[in-house]
């Protein structure tokens, strides 16, 4: 589909069950038509990871998705060759009596394509989505190798040569803040701070992704929801929290809220044990009890 | 929201404007890439300017890449971006740069008591270009040695100078930790790329197996400061202290200090300057010499702070006398998760150097059992016995004891 405008992307967002507010909007379509990453930072369970998701469906093309983790490195995130092959051709060359050549052991057909090489390479019709998810976990060495990449969209094998993307990938990187990513690497990106909805986008929300939650059900849980988030919580439940929670009361055949259920499922919402113990049992029924669920 | 005016693209208005516009927040202490001012420009073609929320989400996501630098970028742009009939740049701009990141009124901290003499007062006022030629270097061996040992409450003026010198000698060194990188080196992995590389050389025959070993790195530091009226004494060396770990570790130093409530000093420990770092520091902290709220002070840290500054296994340095005027069973609580969320929770008393110190106020009595060690910090010699632990640190601890309680 063509997007040319912002208006136009909300309401495609929509269509694909992706709520987002104008300035979120905003900042995906310049991504877009400036060809920029994308680096959205938020509390866990924002949908950041969703942003990828919903843009891959809208643009209808591929998702090549990173997942970061400590250590990271060439081999996992970039390429790597197949040994096993190797050794293979090294074994049936000997067989013939001929010696293998360097060029030749260390040639494209040997090569493993991990995600970064297949976002630039991309031998496909359309720029393929690259989503480098929860950045944070990674480390520095990592964090210095994607902004070599990201800055112009190349990436050097030795032995093979520099390969440069014809078309840049649509690039969205998060992270969950549990330590700052370098400014350098932030810099290169259009940034946005997604941040807890308020009710009536929540609602919204659970109305489009919980389509048969009862509309009373619906109401009361969005609202016990942004209860807890003014809450003293460790951790407050994210929107996937919320989601997750409606689900499991629409699985349960619940309509509507009650101490009873609440306590049996908080589970889904909340997930230190701190949180639960003081949430669970009269605080509960408080809040029920607020939002005139009692 | 109102509207921007109509833009003239001929005139060049609003480019000057956007210009200056990026002048101010540079201004303000925002990180402004002249990369992402061209990008703005261009994102003009694809924003409807008559919508002013667009041009915002637009100039903020593009500009502001720091989520704390949100609420000043907004005020900024406040201020810049006015109705028309106001006058395009005509705004108060001093009024703004008052707001600049991280200046605020200046409160500086509290004399050291022994340094209460008017002669030391007038010294540490007077321009560091200006000061006298700092003292010693012959000092004797003997005289050396008992500074070392001189509680850091009981020094005098010179003698403070002195150890300053000696505190900015100390090597600061972090015990290290192994990551999940790996490095070529004698571990147990394979490493096949370079063991196929090497074969080439005798025909394709692996004669010798290359392999790869963990990468190992210094564990992040984490330094929280009790600066309350009762470690008056202490503070200002103890500071310095902090200044010279931050400064002497190749790795970065979260730094906080705390007495009613917590104030983060990471960046103003930035400088190349002791005094200069310091002074930052006295502007940032509001509540020098106030009560102590150990509890809610280490709240506030692991609510707001501990996420982010104590992953991969943080080592955390916790300076206090442990006097507490807060709520005990919530410095039991606070402790407790404290001490889950780090490799190593090391509890530094300056009262801990003299002999008949007993740890028994209320606060200490909670905190101790959270705590992996119980260390003196109260002169240079306790300082280079941490020193030396601290590079000492490796995988093990002692058993923690709140787990044996819980059990």
């Amino acid at each position: 589909m063509i997007i040319d405008s912002i208006d136009n992307l909300q309401n495609a967002l929509r269509e694909q069950l992706y709520i987002a507010d104008r300035g979120l909007a905003t900042s995906i379509y310049l991504a877009l038509k400036l060809n920029r990453p994308l680096f959205l930072e938020g509390e866990a369970g924002v949908g950041k990871t969703e942003v990828a998701k919903v843009l891959t469906r809208l643009l209808d093309t591929d998702l090549i998705r990173l997942q970061c983790y400590e250590g990271l490195d060439v081999h996992h995130a970039v390429y790597e060759w197949n040994y096993t092959r190797q050794m293979m051709h090294i074994r049936l060359l000997e067989a013939r009596g001929e010696r293998p050549s360097e060029a030749e052991l260390f040639g494209p057909e040997f090569l493993l394509r991990r995600p970064l090489l297949q976002a630039i390479e991309n031998a496909r019709e359309k720029s393929p989505v690259l989503l480098v998810d929860e950045i944070d976990r990674s480390d520095e060495e990592f964090e210095a190798f994607l902004l070599e990449v990201l800055s112009d969209f190349q990436i050097t094998v030795p032995e093979i040569g520099t390969i440069k993307a014809e078309r840049p990938p649509v690039v969205v990187i998060t992270s969950n803040r549990t330590r700052e990513v370098h400014d350098a690497l932030k810099r290169r990106c259009l940034y946005y701070w997604i941040d807890y909805p308020s009710f009536e986008k929540e609602l919204e929300i659970v109305q489009a992704k919980v389509p048969h939650a009862s509309a009373q059900l619906a109401q009361q849980v969005t609202r016990f929801v942004q209860e807890l988030r003014r809450m003293d919580l460790y951790k407050v439940p994210g929107v996937a929290e919320t989601l997750d929670w409606t689900a499991a009361l629409v699985a349960l055949d619940q309509r509507a809220l009650s101490p009873s259920i609440v306590d049996d499922t908080l589970g889904a919402l909340l997930k230190y044990q701190d949180d639960v113990a003081k949430v669970k049992g009269d605080q509960a029924r408080l809040l029920l009890d607020r939002l005139g669920a009692l | 929201m109102t509207s921007l005016k109509e833009p003239d693209p001929d005139s060049g208005h609003l480019l000057h404007n956007l210009l200056l516009f990026g002048r101010l927040l540079r201004g303000l202490g925002l990180d402004i890439n002249p990369g992402r001012m061209i990008d703005l420009t261009h994102s003009l073609a694809y924003i409807d300017l008559s919508r002013r929320q667009d041009f915002y989400h637009a100039a903020r996501s593009l500009l502001v890449h720091r989520h704390e630098d949100i609420p000043l970028f907004d005020a900024a742009f406040e201020a810049f971006w006015r109705k028309p009939e106001e006058g395009w740049v005509t705004v108060d701009l001093p009024g703004l740069s008052r707001a600049q990141r991280r200046r605020r009124p200046v409160i500086t901290p509290p004399p050291l008591r022994d340094a209460g003499s008017a002669e030391q007062q007038d010294k540490d006022q007077t321009p560091v270009e200006n000061r006298p030629p700092v003292i010693q270097v012959t000092m004797t061996y003997s005289a050396r040695e008992v500074l070392r040992h001189k509680d850091f409450a009981d020094l005098t003026g010179e003698e403070l100078d002195a150890i300053k010198q000696m505190m900015a000698a100390l090597v600061w060194q972090l015990g290290e930790r192994r990551t999940r990188r790996r490095q070529p080196g004698r571990g147990r992995l394979l490493d096949l790329r370079r063991t196929i590389r090497r074969s080439l050389k005798y025909g394709g025959e692996v004669m010798e197996w290359a392999r790869r070993e963990p990468k190992h790195k210094p564990r992040p530091l984490v330094i929280l400061a009790d600066v309350s009226g009762s470690m008056e004494r202490y503070t200002r060396l103890l500071l310095h202290f902090v200044y010279g770990v931050t400064a002497g570790l190749d790795q970065p130093v979260e730094a906080f200090v705390f007495s009613t409530r917590l104030t983060r000093i990471t960046h103003e420990l930035q400088g190349r300057d002791v005094d200069e770092a310091l002074r930052e520091v006295s502007r940032a902290v509001q509540d020098w010499s106030g009560g102590t709220r150990i509890g809610e002070s280490l709240k506030t840290f692991n609510f707001k702070w501990g996420r982010r500054v104590l992953g991969r296994g943080a080592v955390v340095l916790l300076i206090s006398d442990g006097w507490d005027r807060g709520d005990i069973d919530l410095l039991h609580h606070e402790m407790a998760r404290l001490q889950r969320s780090v490799h190593r929770l090391i509890w530094l008393n300056p009262l801990l150097g003299s002999p008949e110190y007993e740890p028994l106020t209320r606060g200490m009595q909670a905190a101790l059992p959270y705590v992996d060690d119980f260390l003196p910090v109260h002169s240079l010699a306790s300082l280079e016995d941490l020193a030396e632990r601290l590079a000492g640190l490796n995988e093990r601890r002692p058993e923690r004891r709140q787990f044996r309680v819980l059990s």
